[in-house]
C-alpha cells in the first residue's frame, strides 16, 4: 500500500525550488539554491541560526519575493500569482510560527474558528464540531476557553498547530517548532508532527536546528549554510556522510570547519599590542 | 559632503515612506466594502477608539471653554464688550480649538494606542499569521480601525466644541456675571452655519483622516522590536501634531483668509 502511494506521488513534487537567489541589503541569504519537497513526507530544513530558514518559508508562502529563480508550489509559480490566486493557494498551506502567533484578543476556541469563519459559510454548530476535532487532535480540547496569554509555550504551539490545520491544508510548514521547549512538550510536538503527517497525508516542512528531534522524524533533510545547500539526504545518509561540515553540524561539535573563534587576529599579538582604548 | 549626503539620504527615505504610506492608504480604501460587510468589527473599534476617548475630550473641552470664558471676559472688558463673550468663545471653539485640540488629544490617546497595537501585532507575527490564513490584515485589522477613527474624531470634535461653549458659559456667566441672554443671543446672531460650523467640521474630518492614517501606518511600518514600536508610537504623536497644525494653518488660510 505504501509503495503504491510512493509510486503515484513521486511523479511530482509538492514544492520545487530552482536556482533561487534572495538577498537582504548586500547580504545574500540564498545563493542559487535548488531543492524539492516531496508530498506526504516530512522534509527538514536545517542549518545554523541566521541562515534564513524562516526566510525560506516566507518565500514559499509568497510573503517575500526572490531576486531570481523559480519557486513552484503545487505546480504554480508562487511569485507570478495574482493576490487572489495566492490567497487561494495559501488556504492549502498551513504555517506554524515560532511564537505561535495566536491572535491575542481571542480565546483558543475563537482562534481556531477564525479561519473557518472567514473562509466558509458553515453554521456555528458545525464550526464547533470542527474546532473541537482539531483541538482534540492536539490534545487541548479542555483548553478551549483559555486566552493565549494563559497558555504555556508548548500549548501555544499546539493551539497554533490546530489552527494551521483548521482549513485542512495539503501542506504544513513548521518554523522552529522545537526551540525553547521542555523535554515533555518537545516529545509531544515531535510525536504530533509525525502522527499528523501520517494520518492527514500532509506534506510537512520542518525548519529547525534541533538535530536529534528533527532527524528522528524527517524523511529527508536539507542542510543549508551560507546560502547554499551544504548537504542533503535521509537522516542515515547524512550521519554517514564524509563531509566535515555536515558531521560537525549533525553531531554538534564545538570546533571543526565552522571555527569556534570569530575571525580575529592572533591572540598573542592582540594581547601584547598597545591599542588599549583609554 | 557628508552633510549633503545626509540631506539626500533623508529626503529619499522620506519619499519612500510617503510612497509606502500612499499604497497603504489605497489598500485601506479597498477594504471599505469589507468593513461595511462586517459591522461588528467596526462597532468594536468605534468603542475602542471613539467611546473610550470621550471623557478625555469632554473634560478637556470643559476646561478649555472655561479658560476661554475667563480670558475672554478679562480682555473684552477693557473695551466694555463683555456681552460679545459668546461670539468669542463659540467662534474660537468651532473654528479652531474644537477641531485642533480634540485632534491633538485624539492622536495622543487613540493614535498612540493604535500604533502600539498594530506594531505589537506585527512583532508577534499575528499579521503574518493572518496573511498565511489567507485573510488580508489590511482588510480585517486596519480598515475597521481607520474608518472607526475617521468617524469618531469629527463627532468628538463637535462634542468638544459643545462642551467648551458650556464651559465658557459657566466661567463667563455664572462666575463673572456676564449677561446670560447676551451670551447666547450674540452667539446665535454671529456664528454662521456655513462659514463657521461647516468649516470646522471639514477641518475635523481632514484631521481624522490624517491622524488615523498616520497612526495605523506607523504601526504597520514599525520595526517589529520593542524599541521600534516605542519609536513608532512617538512618531505617531509627533507627526500627527505637526500634520494637524500645518493643515490647520493651510485650511484656515483657505477658508477664512480670503474674506
Amino acid at each position: 500500500m505504501l509503495l503504491f502511494y510512493d509510486l503515484i506521488f513521486l511523479c511530482y513534487t509538492m514544492i520545487s525550488i530552482r536556482n533561487l537567489t534572495f538577498s537582504r541589503g548586500n547580504r545574500k541569504i540564498f545563493d542559487n539554491i535548488s531543492l524539492d519537497i516531496m508530498p506526504h513526507k516530512i522534509t527538514a530544513i536545517m542549518g545554523p541560526s541566521g541562515t534564513g530558514k524562516t526566510t525560506l518559508l516566507k518565500l514559499i508562502a509568497g510573503q517575500l519575493r526572490p531576486d531570481s529563480g523559480t519557486l513552484l508550489v503545487d505546480q504554480k509559480n508562487v511569485h507570478h500569482l495574482s493576490r487572489t490566486e495566492l490567497y487561494k493557494l495559501r488556504k492549502k498551506m498551513g504555517m506554524l510560527f515560532q511564537s505561535g502567533a495566536l491572535l491575542t484578543d481571542m480565546s483558543v476556541y475563537d482562534n481556531i474558528a477564525f479561519p473557518i469563519r472567514e473562509h466558509t459559510q458553515l453554521p456555528e454548530s458545525m464550526i464547533r464540531t470542527l474546532v473541537l476535532m482539531k483541538l482534540n487532535a492536539v490534545g487541548l480540547r479542555g483548553a478551549r476557553d483559555l486566552m493565549p496569554s494563559e497558555l504555556s509555550g508548548g500549548m501555544a504551539r499546539r493551539v497554533a498547530m490546530a489552527r494551521a490545520l483548521a482549513l485542512d491544508p495539503e501542506m504544513i510548514m513548521f518554523d522552529e517548532p522545537f526551540t525553547g521547549q521542555d523535554p515533555i512538550s518537545l516529545g509531544v510536538l515531535v510525536k504530533l508532527i509525525k502522527t499528523l503527517n501520517q494520518t492527514l497525508h500532509l506534506s510537512s516542512i520542518v525548519v529547525s536546528h534541533n538535530v536529534v528531534e528533527t532527524a528522528s522524524i524527517a524523511d529527508y533533510i536539507y542542510l543549508i549554510s551560507e546560502g547554499k545547500v551544504a548537504g542533503q539526504g535521509t537522516p542515515e545518509e547524512l550521519n554517514t556522510t564524509k563531509s566535515d561540515w555536515v558531521q560537525q553540524f549533525m553531531q554538534g561539535k564545538a570546533d571543526g570547519p565552522v571555527p569556534f573563534h570569530y575571525p580575529a587576529q592572533d591572540i598573542n599579538s592582540d594581547l601584547l599590542s598597545n591599542n588599549a582604548k583609554l | 559632503m557628508n552633510f549633503f549626503q545626509s540631506i539626500g539620504h533623508s529626503s529619499l527615505k522620506f519619499l519612500a515612506k510617503l510612497g509606502r504610506s500612499s499604497l497603504f492608504f489605497s489598500a485601506i480604501l479597498t477594504g471599505f466594502g469589507y468593513t461595511l460587510s462586517r459591522p461588528g468589527l467596526l462597532i468594536k473599534q468605534l468603542y475602542n477608539i471613539g467611546v473610550l476617548t470621550f471623557w478625555l475630550i469632554a473634560i478637556s473641552g470643559l476646561f478649555v471653554g472655561m479658560v476661554l470664558g475667563l480670558q475672554g471676559v478679562y480682555t473684552l472688558s477693557t473695551f466694555g464688550a463683555e456681552s460679545s463673550l459668546g461670539i468669542m468663545v463659540a467662534a474660537s471653539l468651532v473654528r479652531e480649538l474644537g477641531p485642533v485640540v480634540s485632534a491633538l488629544l485624539f492622536a495622543g490617546r487613540a493614535g498612540s494606542a493604535l500604533t502600539a497595537e498594530i506594531g505589537l501585532m506585527k512583532a508577534t507575527e499575528q499579521l503574518s499569521a493572518m496573511e498565511m490564513m489567507a485573510i488580508d490584515p489590511l482588510k480585517y485589522i486596519i480598515a475597521p480601525r481607520f474608518f472607526a477613527g475617521f468617524i469618531s474624531l469629527p463627532l468628538l470634535a463637535a462634542l468638544f466644541s459643545a462642551i467648551g461653549i458650556l464651559g465658557g458659559y459657566l466661567a463667563g456667566v455664572e462666575l463673572l456675571n456676564v449677561d446670560s441672554g447676551s451670551y447666547w443671543s450674540q452667539m446665535q446672531g454671529a456664528i454662521d452655519f456655513h462659514d463657521d460650523i461647516i468649516n470646522g467640521v471639514i477641518k475635523s474630518i481632514i484631521f481624522a483622516w490624517l491622524v488615523s492614517w498616520i497612526a495605523l501606518f506607523e504601526g504597520y511600518d514599525a520595526v517589529p522590536t520593542a524599541s521600534g514600536i516605542s519609536r513608532a508610537t512617538t512618531r505617531t504623536v509627533v507627526t500627527s501634531a505637526f500634520a494637524i497644525l500645518l493643515f490647520d494653518f493651510l485650511l484656515t488660510a483657505l477658508m477664512f483668509g480670503a474674506s
